[in-house]
């Protein structure tokens, strides 16, 4: 054995692309399963989230407006990092929740296979959801899925890895942009996976991960008023109402989710119908 | 020279008005306890009583639409459900001149517009899911779809019975039994709508109608046996539904204000967009939650559009909501009407222009002159607020891209109207917009194939086309 002591990975938050500190200054500390500490990450305040709906909101035009074929491609470009890095996940998944190498190293792989799997929806929901309306008239009638704008998500507790990858994937499949909030016993891998998304060609700004506790954010989320939507899959279900009346105040659209679906990619869009005249 | 026209008053002898009116529960007209007077807003005589449904009359409502649910409709196969639909559609073409009557003297909108959108529009929704039915399925809403149950129906006075139609038909066509009820100053064509449902033998529970005002309202959003909430209605209400059903597992679809830009690029063909701009903000006086009652225009043509929009203004008639001839109706209500003086006071006050052409108001009943304001900016309150009513805010815009920005910087995204002549950029501009529908070279056109809803703070869901099936579906609603 070595005397050689490990370099440790400072774990912050990622946000419109950096990785800043909280600006509270605050952080709280994560044991691995057996109790014994393993880092400090940040603790995010309100200030956090808001510049991160500022970040989400500035990168909504030009991720909305790229291609379905780039979406699809950044998104297989995730998985590929990920792919690369498994081993690390594995370690961290298991330091983090005591799970045994074999459940640790599927989550990661699972993870990977559903981020392909979503790539690949992002130039195919458009045929699938949208419509051509025989309407009694000249028109060339149209419906289209477009993505809502900026959403907040609260990832589930466990597992923290899937649960989060689940949350993200859809919601930029479609071109909306999003902030996370991690596991809050778990976030380790959540931020080792925000690395993955910033070697990815992803835009600055298209996802944010937030670390911290969620009955404090998650409010803060539902009353921003530039947040569109929300996914509150990890969120306890004694939230839920609380969520869904401060949400109200901007008429969010506030979802949650039991499994991958395509109905995860469709819940954060809107439809939009162009009737175009038809004439010489 | 000039012309006048002659009176020209459809006759309301085909009409049956009762003096008083009940609830419809169970497929019966059972008597109200309390009434109130629904009036025609362009004359203020008092065209019947109508009944103000309580907790009691609302349970009975819900109690008979679960039944029925239980018992018959969703053992009714699509099949045959489709078949009441379209007996419903059939009955509601042949009423169609009673029906367009009744909406006008209780509602205040032109004939014209009752007798050739509303009601044709209402019979052609019925129409229109009478076919999905029995093609569920195949609607790629899941491999077996299943109703939700009983749905509580609140609509609005703009388009009385064409938003019940909107409501009740793809609630039947998936399968749901409904209670439903109409805004409290346009009651009466529900209640004939009523009647259409005993002469197309609609089983008993199916649709069960309650009138009533908020309060009535209330007591259906927050009724433990429902299973759906579908509001038409304003921004304020959807926020206070939205909190209401927020602790329940109940289903809401809403579809609510707007502030609708119609934009008009220099290249319009400018005598077709000022028809397209009377139609956008003048149809049914303004009261169309997807109205375009924001005219942006481009600089370089703002002139002459106006000095055609004031002409073609002069030319609007606005008096006897059933002479065939009128363009501009009466407004709705005295409360309505008080609103929209008070916004046009606002316009004012702000530094707004206001004109409108010359044109004598009938003496009594509500009434609003067709109205522009121009130097209106996107601060004012004109520019940001729904006023439901015939009054224009104008905006100048340089660049395309400014008309999108000055376009979507409102908390509505309900419509939009795009002017110009190269297909390239309209499309662009269709693409750039943040709102539900849009209309490139047109306004306010409407077809029961056609998806309709809002984007942000204009609602949840939509209405008409494949994707309203969603709304009264398990599993792909808002929920």
């Amino acid at each position: 054995m070595s005397n050689r002591i490990d370099v440790k990975k400072t774990y912050k938050l990622f946000i419109n692309g950096s990785f800043p500190r909280s600006e509270s200054g605050r952080t709280y500390e994560v044991k691995t399963s057996k109790g014994a500490f393993l880092a400090n990450p940040c603790l995010a305040s309100r200030k956090d989230l808001r510049e991160s709906v500022v970040a989400a909101r500035a990168a909504h035009n030009g991720w909305s407006k790229a291609t379905a074929y780039n979406r699809g491609q950044i998104l297989y470009r995730i998985a590929e990092m990920l792919q690369g890095r498994t081993s690390e996940f594995i370690e961290e998944i298991m330091v983090t929740t005591g799970v045994t190498k074999v459940k640790a190293e599927k989550e990661v792989l699972q993870a990977v296979d559903i981020l392909v799997w979503y790539a690949g929806w992002s130039d195919k929901i458009s045929s699938l959801t949208g419509s051509n309306n025989p309407v009694a008239g000249p028109f060339y009638n149209f419906t289209i899925p477009e993505s809502m704008g900026v959403v907040a998500a609260v990832a589930p507790e466990n597992p923290s890895l899937l649960g989060l990858v689940e949350s993200i994937a859809p919601i930029i499949a479609s071109g909306n942009t999003v902030i996370i909030l991690a596991s809050t016993k778990a976030p380790l891998s959540a931020m080792s996976f925000a690395e993955v998304l910033a070697t990815s060609d992803l835009p600055a700004g298209v996802v944010n991960i937030l670390t911290g506790k969620k009955d404090e954010i998650a409010p803060w989320m539902a009353s921003h008023m530039d947040i569109d939507a929300m996914d509150i899959s990890g969120l306890s279900t004694k939230l839920t109402a609380e969520i869904k009346v401060a949400g109200a105040e901007n008429l969010k659209k506030v979802h949650s989710f039991k499994s991958a679906t395509p109905h995860r990619i469709t819940a954060f869009t809107e439809s939009k119908t162009i009737w175009h005249t038809i004439g010489v | 020279m000039s012309f006048e026209y002659a009176p020209a008053p459809e006759s309301r002898a085909i009409t049956n008005i009762k003096p008083k009116y009940g609830h419809f529960i169970g497929g019966k007209f059972v008597a109200g306890s309390k009434h109130f007077p629904t009036i025609n807003p362009a004359t203020e005589e008092i065209l019947s009583q109508i009944a103000l449904a309580g907790k009691s009359e609302v349970d009975a409502a819900v109690k008979a639409a679960r039944k029925a649910f239980n018992s018959t409709w969703s053992k009714t196969s699509g099949k045959e459900r489709g078949k009441y639909l379209f007996r419903i559609a059939r009955i509601l073409q042949e009423r169609a001149r009673e029906f367009a009557v009744l909406e006008t003297l209780d509602n205040g909108k032109p004939i014209r517009e009752s007798r050739d959108t509303d009601i044709p529009l209402a019979a052609a929704h019925f129409f229109y899911h009478a076919g999905w039915a029995d093609k569920l399925e195949y609607a790629g809403l899941g491999s077996s779809p299943k109703p939700l149950g009983v749905a509580g129906q609140i609509i609005p006075w703009n388009f009385p019975l064409l938003m019940l139609a909107w409501k009740v038909a793809p609630a039947l066509a998936t399968g749901n039994t409904v209670v439903l009820k109409p805004a409290e100053s346009t009651s009466l064509t529900a209640l004939l709508f009523a009647e259409v449902c005993q002469q197309a033998e609609l089983p008993a529970g199916v649709v069960n109608i309650v009138t009533g005002d908020g309060s009535t309202g209330a007591l259906i959003v927050n009724h433990p046996g429902i299973d759906k909430i579908a509001f038409t209605g304003s921004t304020e209400v959807g926020k206070i539904i939205a909190r209401s059903v927020a602790p329940t597992k109940k289903s809401v679809t809403l579809e609510l204000g707007g502030k609708g830009a119609n934009i008009v690029f220099e290249d319009a063909a400018i005598d077709e967009t000022v028809e397209g701009i009377i139609d956008g903000i003048f149809f049914n006086q303004g009261h169309v939650c997807c109205a375009g009652s924001r005219l942006l225009l481009q600089e370089n043509v703002a002139e002459e559009v106006l000095h055609k929009l004031k002409n073609r203004m002069e030319k609007i008639r606005v008096g006897d909501p059933l002479d065939k001839n009128t363009d501009v109706g009466a407004i709705n209500s005295k409360e309505q009407l008080a609103k929209i003086v008070e916004l046009a006071k606002v316009g004012d006050s702000e530094g707004g222009q206001r004109w409108s052409p010359a044109c004598d108001l009938p003496k009594k009943g509500y009434w609003f002159a067709p109205t522009i304001f121009t130097g209106v900016t996107s601060a004012h309150r004109i520019a940001r607020e729904e006023i439901f009513g015939p009054v224009l805010s104008v905006l100048t815009f340089r660049t395309p891209q400014e008309a999108i920005e000055k376009a979507n910087n409102t908390p509505f995204g309900l419509s939009a109207g795009i002017w110009g002549e190269k297909g390239s950029k309209t499309l662009w501009a269709a693409q750039q917009l943040r709102a539900g529908v849009i209309w490139t070279n047109s306004f306010n056109k409407f077809d029961p194939t056609s998806p309709f809803g809002g984007y942000k703070e204009s609602g949840w869901g939509r209405e008409g086309g494949r994707h309203g099936l969603a709304a009264y579906l398990k599993g792909v609603s808002n929920e």
